[in-house]
């Protein structure tokens, strides 16, 4: 037990420092957005980690509750006069609730079926964004107002990457802490066996659900600031390709592993970075290393990375 | 009437190619327990390599097969470079895996021929045909027979041929049909080729209609994937069925609700659909054994 308590605040300071460390040897200002980036992306798919790693149920359209939170920042300022932070609380509860109701049929579901209802949802959230354009300006997107607190303007890619990187921590905390909980463990024996977990007395829909809402609210504030922080939004942030690329960050990285979704979106959110080189062939290759990494590193990165190196140790 | 009847062929057509990728999903699924995401990018080779050939000076028709041909050797090089050397992976890891390998046939697609959209001339021209009352395009007709003929051709292949049966065994229980001596290798690279087959004929059939892009395939494997799923997951005629009803609940509600949201049909029926039937309309229910 103590050693767990350990581990976890060890993880927790270690990737305080590199958020820390990392400015330090940035040459521009494109570092820090990109840094950022990353940090927006892991927040999302640590949320999205709670459902498929812990509680053991796939989410093939979770981009939709990325877009319900880019888009409530971007409407709530615009059309309806809603102050920006509220906007995003406002998002982050649209998402719960939705979640919350969608989630109590949809999570009844297994494997494939529990994929295409989720899949269908996210499709639905993707396509009222592209067709309601007086509201949300279409498949062109709009832009979004700029986050004022108690009087100050946040912007700058320097101010965006610490309130990302701040962000990450809390959200890092937050799933590392939820894991050594009564719901954590309860989580972790839905994903073994749902029938075992049953049998051992657990609300096996309430806590599927809970999982839900919890990955939902995740996802819906790292949509809320990355369309803050790119002051700008479009329809691609709901899309199925987004779920997709949010799915391949966890499994990626590792399902379970809350350090195993950072590594996960730090690759996919640098490797375009890197292949815009090769333009023309980015999907190609994109394509080519989400297949390779999945067969060769099926448990994820991390996970196959740890276990190497306790064999290592042994010997 | 007319209208109705405009409605009812546009919606079989559609629905046709759906129950085409449908039947895709449902022989891999069968034979490999892989739902294979990349089913939409056989249908998009099938029409970008017809029209590439056929650019190219090809005839038509030859131009045509070579395209079944190439989406045949992409669906066996798919079983063997991706999904075998993962094969006791979990579902998800192959669903990535096969996400991954539609986006690379995607980009290949991309770098090898291009960005723009692209038609192919109608089998027997543009003339529409008068049908009590509402103008059909002659190529819908074309559709039809084609998705009839293939739907025909596979139920002979598997109830009437041994091969076709070992496919069947090997979808019942795996490690049965290998006691028996099936090589269910073999039925597994036969159930990919066959479903990149099927695809691409859906492509070359579908695309004096509908055009053609390299980036047509998502959107198709999605639709195609909920019409098996409507019609329970595993089962032909219930892909086949799933398929025909998709497209038609699309065109009736295109044409008497809104246009704007007519990709939004497919979703709404199959969230409907799963939240009373969670097995879909021709599922078996199945028991989890523990």
């Amino acid at each position: 037990m103590l050693q767990k308590i350990g581990h976890r605040y060890l993880t927790l300071i270690v990737l305080a420092a590199i958020v820390a460390a990392l400015p330090l040897i940035f040459p521009s200002s494109y570092y820090f957005r990109v840094a950022s980036l990353v940090w927006v992306s892991a927040f999302a798919a640590i949320g999205l980690n709670i459902l498929m790693g812990s509680a053991g149920q796939v989410s093939l359209g979770h981009a939709g509750f990325f877009g319900i939170g880019a888009y409530a920042v971007a409407i709530g300022p615009a059309h309806l006069g809603i102050p920006t932070w509220a906007a995003l609380l406002i998002g982050c509860v649209l998402s719960s609730v939705l979640a919350y109701l969608v989630g109590r049929p949809i999570l009844k579901l297994k494997g494939h079926y529990l994929a295409i209802a989720t899949l269908g949802l996210g499709v639905l959230v993707a396509l009222v964004i592209t067709t309601e354009g007086r509201w949300t300006g279409g498949p062109d997107g709009m832009p979004v107002a700029k986050l004022t607190l108690f009087g100050w303007r946040v912007s700058g890619s320097d101010t965006w990457y610490w309130i990302s990187g701040g962000l990450l921590l809390l959200g890092t905390w937050i799933a590392l802490n939820l894991n050594n909980t009564p719901t954590g463990r309860a989580f972790r024996a839905l994903h073994d066996s749902e029938v075992a977990a049953r049998v051992a007395g657990i609300d096996v829909a309430r806590f599927k659900l809970q999982a839900f809402v919890i990955a939902a609210a995740y996802a819906s504030i790292a949509g809320s600031v990355l369309a803050l922080m790119n002051g700008f939004t479009n329809p691609d942030q709901a899309g199925f390709l987004h779920s997709v690329e949010m799915v391949t960050m966890v499994v990626l990285g590792g399902l379970g592993s809350v350090v195993g979704s950072i590594v996960g979106a730090a690759v996919l959110i640098t490797l375009p970075q890197v292949l815009t080189v090769f333009q023309e062939y980015e999907h190609l290759l994109l394509g080519f290393l989400i297949i390779v990494s999945m067969i060769f590193m099926r448990d994820g990165i991390v996970p196959t990375l740890s276990r190497v190196l306790a064999k290592r140790t042994q010997s | 009437m007319p209208e109705f009847v405009q409605f009812l062929v546009s919606g079989l057509t559609v629905g046709a190619v759906y129950a085409l990728v449908a039947l895709g999903f449902t022989l891999v699924y069968n034979a490999s327990d892989v739902v294979n995401f990349a089913q939409g990018e056989f249908v998009m080779l099938g029409g970008m390599v017809t029209v590439f050939a056929a650019a190219a000076g090809v005839p038509l028709p030859l131009a045509a097969l070579l395209a079944v041909c190439v989406a045949v050797v992409v669906g066996l090089l798919l079983y063997w470079l991706a999904i075998e050397p993962a094969r006791d992976a979990s579902p998800v890891t192959l669903i990535i895996i096969t996400i991954g390998a539609s986006i690379l046939l995607r980009g290949v697609a991309q770098v090898l021929f291009d960005k723009q959209f692209h038609k192919l001339p109608s089998i027997s021209g543009d003339t529409p045909v008068n049908l009590l009352g509402a103008a059909i395009q002659p190529q819908s007709f074309w559709v039809l027979g084609g998705t009839g003929v293939i739907v025909l051709l596979l139920y002979v292949f598997l109830e009437r041929t041994v091969l076709g049966k070992a496919v069947l065994a090997t979808a019942a229980n795996k490690l049965a049909a290998r006691l028996v001596g099936i090589n269910t290798a073999t039925v597994m690279a036969l159930a990919f080729g066959g479903s990149a087959a099927i695809g691409a004929v859906a492509g070359v059939l579908i695309t004096p209609i509908t055009l053609t892009s390299y980036d047509v395939g998502t959107l198709l494997a999605l639709k195609g994937f909920a019409a098996a799923m409507l019609g329970g997951m595993g089962n032909p005629l219930g892909a086949v069925a799933g398929g025909l009803l998709l497209g038609l609940l699309e065109a009736f509600g295109v044409g008497y609700i809104s246009s704007t949201y007519k990709d939004a049909f497919a979703f709404i029926v199959i969230l409907l659909v799963l939240f009373a039937m969670p097995q879909g309309l021709f599922g078996r229910r199945t028991v989890e054994r523990v």
